[in-house]
């Protein structure tokens, strides 16, 4: 299968994924584990894909948006950023706002 | 895996020329660090593009020679 292909299954299986390195229980990289820590703490519910589980996906991600680290937010489909930009917008109160805006169930 | 903080910095002075630019060594391994860049260049710019103008100042350097680096960017 083509990993564009492949990768777009992904994005699309829910309205909130995170291409990260390990997963959810047990992330492998500390921007992995941040990112989990704020989705979970918002308690949102989002798909995780383990990039090392499939390095085509992992390489082929970078080219797909353009963004060369994991990992990586997609919301509805749109590429939000990596650990840092996710974190800052929590940091700076606009996350909750953000996943409103697009719709998104946040159950704090 | 690994880059000098001396060319972590030269490539980001020349991307980003009249502008703050601080850099910390997170771990002491030439693999982990951490920038703050505050410039007018990142003017009407989102934050995935502010950050995308950061990776390609590392001219492909990032995840290929340089396996952490947590970005901060602020227009001046």
């Amino acid at each position: 299968m083509d990993v564009n292909k492949k990768i777009e299954e992904i994005i699309n299986s829910s309205e909130v994924v995170l291409f990260m390195k390990g997963t959810p229980e047990m992330p492998q990289c500390g921007f992995s584990m941040v990112a989990v820590n704020i989705l979970k703490h918002l308690k949102i519910n989002f798909n995780s894909f383990d990039v090392y589980s499939d390095e085509n996906v992992r390489q082929g991600l970078k080219k797909y948006s353009n963004w060369p680290t994991i990992p990586q937010i997609y919301v509805k489909k749109e590429f939000i950023g990596g650990s840092d930009i996710l974190k800052e917008m929590f940091e700076k109160k606009e996350l909750t706002k953000f996943f409103l805006d697009k719709g998104i169930q946040i159950n704090k | 895996m690994a880059i000098k903080q001396s060319e972590l910095e030269t490539l980001l002075k020349n991307a980003f020329p009249n502008s703050v630019i601080e850099i910390k060594d997170l771990a002491g391994d030439d693999n982990h660090f951490s920038a703050k860049i505050c410039s007018s260049l990142f003017k009407g710019k989102n934050k995935v593009e502010q950050h995308k103008m950061v990776y390609k100042a590392l001219k492909g350097k990032m995840d290929t020679e340089l396996h952490a680096l947590s970005i901060s960017t602020e227009e001046k």
